[in-house]
This record gives C-alpha cells, structure tokens and sequence, in this order.
C-alpha cells in the first residue's frame, strides 16, 4: 500500500520524539541523592490521620454500601476533625489493586474496601503494608491481622420486619424480591420469610410470602441493581399475584417498586432508611436498616485514636442487640398500624436480643 | 484510501492553499520554505523556491521539518492529545472547589489564583506521568539505594499501563478490522464476555500440566468470541441484518448470560458468598512478565500484552498480504465489485465477524488469565466499548491499534494515581480520552485551531471516512 512509504519520514520522527521523551525522564530523574523518607510506614507524626476508601463499581452515590460507607467517614470527620477523609472509586474490577497500592503509596492510615469482590485484593495489599489499618465491609478478613471486618447479622432485623408485614397485610399475602441472588442480598429474605412464620405461629393465620422460598433457596430476582423498570415489573407481578406488602432488596431498582406503589401496595425499603434517602416516605411501612454508618464510623474514629496500634481483628458484627441492624421508624404509618402489633415486635426484638429467639440464615456471616 | 477520498480542502486559507500541481513539490509555504533551505545548507540555494525540480528528493531532516507542523497523522493526533489535555485541565479547575473558589479573587490575586490552577493541573498530569510511565523519585531511590526501593517498584507504573493496554489493543482490533470490511462491530462487549466466559471454564473446569492449561483455555476463549461474532457476521451475510443493532443486542444477551451463569451449580465458588465462579486453576493463569515473583511486588503485566502485540502483527500481516485480508478490504471498498471480481462477499463479512469475535474473546481471556481468575459480573469492565475509541484513535490499522491502547492503558493506570494524589476524578481520564477521538474524528477542526499546512504525505483523513 501507498501509504506504508509515504508514512517512513514520521516513522522516523516518532523514534525521535520517543528518544527525546526517555532522554527527559531519564534527566529528570537522575539528580541528587534524595533523602531517606520516614512514610514507609502509617504513623507520620502527630498530623493529620488518613482515612481513605476504595469503593467498588458501584460508585460512591450507589444508594447502598457505598454510599453508607461513605457517609460513615463524612461522619467520623465532623466528629473528629483532625480525620482527613478522602476515597478513589473504581470503575472495573481490575482497577481494585492498584486503586488500594496507590492508597498505600499516598500514605494511608486506615484504608476502607467494601464488599467481598474487593476481599483478595485487600488481603493482598494488606499483607504488603503490615503496618496500615485496612477494613472490609460485608466480608471476612481472611485471618489477615491487620483487616478489621465490618459485618451485619442483618436478618435479625429482616425478622422483624417479616412479622410486621405480616401483620399489616390485609390480603394475606406479601412478597419480596431481590436484585441477585447473593448472600447480602438472599440474607434479608431469608430473615423476611421467618419473621412471617413467625406471625403465622403466634397468630394461628396463613400469611403467605410470595418471592422467595427459603428452603429451596429459590425466587424472584431482578438480576440488576440500577434498572427502575426491572423493580416495577416484579412489584407488578407479585401484587398481581395479591401481595399488597412487598419488601425489595435491589439497590435502585428497588425505587421503581416504590414509585408505582400508588395504593396497590406498601413498601419496606432496606438498607438506609427510606424515608431520609428516597421521596417515597409516603408508602414506606419501615425499612429494615443495615447500619453500616455507624459501624464504619466507629471503626475509623476508633483507629484514628489509638493511630499506630491495630484494631482487633475480630472485627464489628452489627446485631439488633448494639443497634448494627435495626427496623426504623414507621413514620407516617406510625397511626396506621396496630398498638399492639408494634409491642410485639418490640418483645420480639427483646427475645432476639437475649438470645431466647436465634435467627438464622445460610447467608449469614460466620 | 486517502486517494480514493480526496479531503475536502476548507477553501483557500492562505495556510493550506491549493494542493501543488506539479510533480509532487511541497507546499508553497514561506515557513516550509526558510526551513527546508536552513535544513539542506548551501544545496538549497541552487535550487530556488519559485524553480521547482521535478523530483526532490528529502532527506529525513526535511522531511521531519515539513512534516512537524502539518495535517499528518501523527501531528493531528498529538495535537488532539494536546486539545483534550486543555480541556480537561479547565475541567479540573472548574471541579476543585477550592481551585474554584480562587478564581472568585482572580482580580485580586491574579498570580495566586493562576499558580493555584497550576499547581492543580500539573500535580494531576504530573501523577498521572508517574503512575503510567515512571515515577522520579522512586527511580532515584533505586538508583541510590534508598528506602529499600527495589527495581519492581521502579517497574510498577509501566506494568500497570501493559496489564490496562493488552485487552484495549485486542477489542480495539476486534473493532478495527471489520471496519475495514465496512462493517461496525459494536460486539466488543458480548464477544469479550463470551471469551471470558469460554477461557474461565475450561481454565477451572480442566487442570492441564504447565503452559497447555493456558494455551487451552486461551484457544477456548478466542472459539467461544469467534463464534459469538459469527453469529453477526452470518445474520449479517444471509439476512442483511445490520450488524450494529445485533451486536448492540448481543451485548445484553452476553452480558445477562453471565450474571446467570456465574450463579449455577458447578460454576459459582461455594465457597464464596458473592456473585463469583470458581477460580481458575494456577497454571492456565498468564506468566506474567517480570517473572513469577514480581506479582508479591504487584507487577501485574502478563502475558497478555505479548498476545496482543502478536495479534496486532497478525492482523497487520493478513492485512497487507494475505489473500483474505484482500478479500476483506475490497468487501470494505465496495461490495459490489468484489462480488463482480468473483469474490464471496457473504463468506468474507461472516468470516471477518468470526475472526472480530476471536480478538475480543482474547480480550476477555486476557482480563480472567492476566489478572481476575474468576468470573464476576463486570470481569470485563468496559473493554469492549473502549476498544472502539481505541480504534478509531488507531485509525483502524492494527499498528496504530497498538499505539492507541498503550495510550489509553497508560491513561487509565495513569489516571487511577492521578485520583488517588491531587484527588481528581478517574472520570475525566474517560472524558480525556472521549475528547481525544473527538478531536482525531474532526481532523479539520485541529488542523483550524492549530493552523496546520498540508501534509505532503497527507496521511491524516486515512481511515476515518471508511466504513
């Protein structure tokens, strides 16, 4: 081809724009000899403590454990001013390690990775800097010393929250469904469907739960955490089906249930309270809150004071007990629903509380 | 090609002027002219600007010197770099609140509020230099034996540019090449799924001794793309369907097939709570590069780069000199001819789609066996939607390709330091690169900024126009 000639003269000047640039570097590079650095490890003198994220590719306004986490930090910051929050996201998988390497590098002194996909890379980088505080939410540390897991026995509230819907619904039937199937997803069906055998037991009723069958470990999904659509196409089944409490476990997709509620139904939002996080405070019974904020912010204000010495590795478990996980408020259902429905949740919450009743789930953390 | 689609010339500016009648001379230019005469010496002057000789010939000198400031290839896309890395330090100015904030006193404190943006915008393009290419200061504790710096550290950015490059040169490929048969493969994504998919399988499912492990599920993965792409290529060639929209369709089907399959009995890690499959067997891995110790210090790169450059020099040879590669390009010119000279233009398209998918399936081998090891749902990122500005960047020839993914690996390794040091979005390194294509697609309007003359090799518009 013609053009494999005519291109010769600015192959030749590439090679000489190449050698110039690595002739640059090289310059710039050898100079003087540098000083010895003292940041080769976490504590660099009395400043400022360092407390930096990873987040995974859900981005940090993903609704969720993110976003959670996040706002732990921002929170363990106004408390404490001498904390200097900062996070990286990532927008592929590949780009955990170096995302967590680089953080090391910019000196680190606790570093925070969410979720069980980011778990290899972080015990990897945890082994390479012994020294730096690292923390996982949603997962073990791999019986890494130096990573305090924050994990969430999140179906003692999902629990209560069964019992409740169970209690409002007036059809008897109530429904849920999730964005995968996944323990941190399957964890507050599970819980979900027990809290409704509960009330069947107590009561003597046939509440059914469409959605999700705990023992076959089988149900609805929408396979998608963003897609609004996708959330109203189940909420649309399951009510068709009768449900008229329907509880979805789907990060944003969720929303879609919640916005085409109308008087069909009523939703119990997870995670974050819904009436603080989404516009749907109107047709939002309770939300069953994963208090990740909290336990997040505890850990980072913890570390930053006692900087230098490692948390312990046994990590935060968030139970009903230390208010880990917890049903919220009723809000403007708070009129709506039985006195006497709401003292038995309470003593329910008691029970689980003292450990008279255990709530498990195969999606538990061990 | 470039002769074929002459570039419609803006009109008369006095930079660019009408193309030179006689026998090839260079521009009419008097910059073009004092330059060539300072380049050549006393030769020149024997040969005056207004005597054309009928057959010049240039020496490299000249030629660099002509070439330098005008529309070729290489300037245009420099000079789009140049464009982008503009915009996007406004943009950072403009994100950083207190940079922002500053400008509010511009009239001030002019020269503390143009240090501040500067301060800004070099530290970023500083780190991201260190974090793509070589940082300073750990080369020079290396150098001096200081700290304890090993000479992996000092390899670290580089490594990590190669590991981001390999599967952005192969989706990049596997979008370049069907745009020489005219055809848009917007597959990338669903041909790279598939590929991880194929590749993962067999690398857990079979335990193979030494390096047939890999070479089996690298040649799984390519079977499981080139088929995924065959698909397009034959509803293509036998119904006309046009391959952009099934390919965007394909995309979802791969991409929804994945978050089901990693999920099955027998695929998904029981020992793992999230959405993972198992993960494949230590020796179908990669080798990595730097050798097998060099993971513990986080040298990344692998094998994968090797591959890519060696299918780069594939796709180049079929190109050039294979009968396909012939076939495939006149299919690109015009279908109709080709069908006339006795060619199947059906069996070409389908082909070409074929050998697309095996590029992009290497691609998501690469992601699994270089680095992941097991499937997730997003084990691919965005590699396939990234290899299309990769090519288009490489003006769709396998060489320029591998330039373009070496930029953007570096880009992306680049821009992760760049977020983790002065704090700025890894965004801007995709609206950097989106900006990059847009100003190398719009070759007229950095030829206008930048008031280049015409190329005598006139290289620049080659590519783009195609398709």
């Amino acid at each position: 081809m013609g053009e494999e000639t005519v291109l010769r003269p600015v192959r030749g000047m590439k090679i000489a724009a190449v050698a110039a640039v690595s002739g640059l570097a090289l310059v710039a590079a050898a100079c003087s000899k540098p000083a010895e650095s003292p940041t080769s490890g976490s504590s660099s003198g009395g400043t400022a403590y360092k407390a930096c994220m990873v987040t995974d590719t859900g981005g940090i306004d993903d609704h969720s454990f993110n976003a959670s986490t996040w706002a732990g930090f921002q929170k363990a910051k106004s408390a404490n001013s001498a904390i200097d929050i900062s996070y990286v996201s990532s927008t592929s998988m590949d780009q955990y390690a170096p995302n967590l390497s680089n953080l090391a590098g910019k000196s680190c002194n606790y570093i925070q990775s969410v979720g069980g996909l980011m778990g290899d890379a972080t015990v990897a980088a945890a082994k390479a800097n012994p020294k730096i505080q690292y923390s996982i939410v949603d997962n073990g540390n791999g019986d890494q010393a130096n990573i305090f897991p924050i994990q969430f026995q999140t179906q003692q509230a999902a629990y209560l929250a069964g019992y409740l819907a169970a209690g409002y619904s007036k059809s008897g039937k109530v429904g849920t469904y999730g964005g995968m199937k996944i323990p941190p997803v399957t964890i507050f069906m599970d819980g979900f469907v027990d809290g409704v055998k509960k009330y069947n037991e107590v009561h003597g009723k046939n509440v059914q739960v469409l959605g999700w069958d705990k023992d076959k470990q089988d149900g609805l999904f929408t396979n998608d955490f963003v897609k609004q659509d996708a959330g109203k196409q189940k909420s649309d089944a399951l009510a068709g089906q009768g449900a008229d409490v329907i509880m979805p476990v789907a990060g944003g997709a969720g929303l879609g249930t919640a916005a085409n509620a109308g008087s069909k139904y009523v939703v119990i939002w997870v995670d974050a309270d819904g009436c603080n996080t989404t516009q749907y405070c109107s047709v939002i019974l309770s939300t069953v809150v994963k208090n990740s904020t909290d336990g997040v912010a505890d850990a980072v204000s913890k570390a930053a004071t006692q900087n230098g010495t490692l948390l312990t590795n046994t990590g935060f478990q968030g139970t009903l007990a230390n208010n880990g996980v917890s049903l919220a408020p009723y809000h403007e259902f708070d009129s709506k629903i039985d006195a006497a429905l709401k003292a038995e949740i309470e003593g329910l919450k008691a029970d689980i509380i003292s450990g008279k009743i255990t709530v498990s789930s195969p999606a538990q953390p061990k | 090609m470039s002769d074929e689609n002459p570039p419609i010339e803006p009109g008369g500016t006095p930079e660019t002027g009408p193309e030179p009648g006689k026998g090839g001379m260079l521009p009419v230019h008097p910059d073009a002219l004092r330059a060539d005469r300072e380049a050549a010496g006393p030769d020149a002057v024997r040969q005056p600007a207004d005597t054309p000789a009928p057959q010049p010939k240039r020496t490299l000198g000249q030629a660099f010197l002509d070439e330098l400031w005008a529309d070729n290839a290489f300037t245009v896309t420099l000079l789009a770099i140049v464009l982008a890395a503009i915009v996007g330090a406004v943009l950072m100015v403009l994100g950083d609140e207190p940079t922002r904030q500053q400008w509010a006193y511009f009239f001030y404190q002019p020269g503390k509020t143009l240090s501040a943006s500067w301060d800004l915008v070099s530290s970023a393009y500083g780190n991201m230099f260190k974090g793509s290419i070589i940082d300073p200061d750990s080369f020079n504790r290396w150098i001096w034996g200081v700290d304890n710096v090993t000479w992996q550290r000092v390899m670290y950015p580089i490594s990590e540019t190669l590991t981001f490059a390999a599967p952005l040169i192969f989706t990049g490929l596997a979008s370049a090449l069907p745009f020489r048969a005219g055809l848009f493969n917007i597959g990338g994504q669903g041909q790279a799924i598939m590929g991880a998919i194929g590749g993962a399988t067999v690398g857990f499912a079979f335990s193979a001794p030494g390096a047939t492990a890999w070479i089996l599920s690298t040649l799984a993965g390519a079977l499981f793309g080139a088929l995924y792409g065959l698909i397009v290529g034959v509803l293509k060639a036998r119904t006309g369907a046009h391959e952009v929209i099934v390919t965007i369709m394909m995309n979802y089907i791969a991409l929804l097939f994945l978050g089901w399959y990693i999920l099955q009995k027998g695929i998904h890690d029981p020992n793992r709570p999230d959405a993972i499959s198992k993960p494949v067997h230590p020796q179908a891995m990669f080798p990595k590069i730097f050798g097998p110790t060099a993971t513990d210090a986080g040298l990344r790169a692998n094998l994968g780069i090797v591959l890519a450059l060696l299918a780069a020099w594939g796709v180049s040879w079929l190109l050039r000199r294979g009968t396909f590669g012939f076939e495939l390009r006149a299919v690109g010119y015009n279908q109709d001819a080709a069908r006339t000279a006795g060619m199947s233009v059906g069996l070409t398209l389908a082909l070409t789609m074929g050998l697309a998918g095996a590029l992009a399936g290497l691609g998501g081998v690469t992601m699994v066996h270089g680095d992941a090891r097991a499937l997730s749902a997003d084990v691919v990122g965005q590699i396939g939607f990234n290899g299309i500005l990769v090519a288009l960047l490489g003006r769709v020839k396998p060489w320029g390709v591998v330039w373009a993914g070496l930029l953007f690996g570096a880009m992306t390794a680049g821009g992760l330091r760049m977020q983790a040091d002065p704090g700025i979005s890894t965004e801007l390194v995709t609206v950097i690169q989106a900006l990059i294509v847009m100003f190398v697609a719009a070759p007229m309007l950095v030829k206008a900024i930048f008031r280049l003359r015409k190329s005598p090799s006139s290289a620049a518009h080659v590519g783009l126009a195609q398709g």
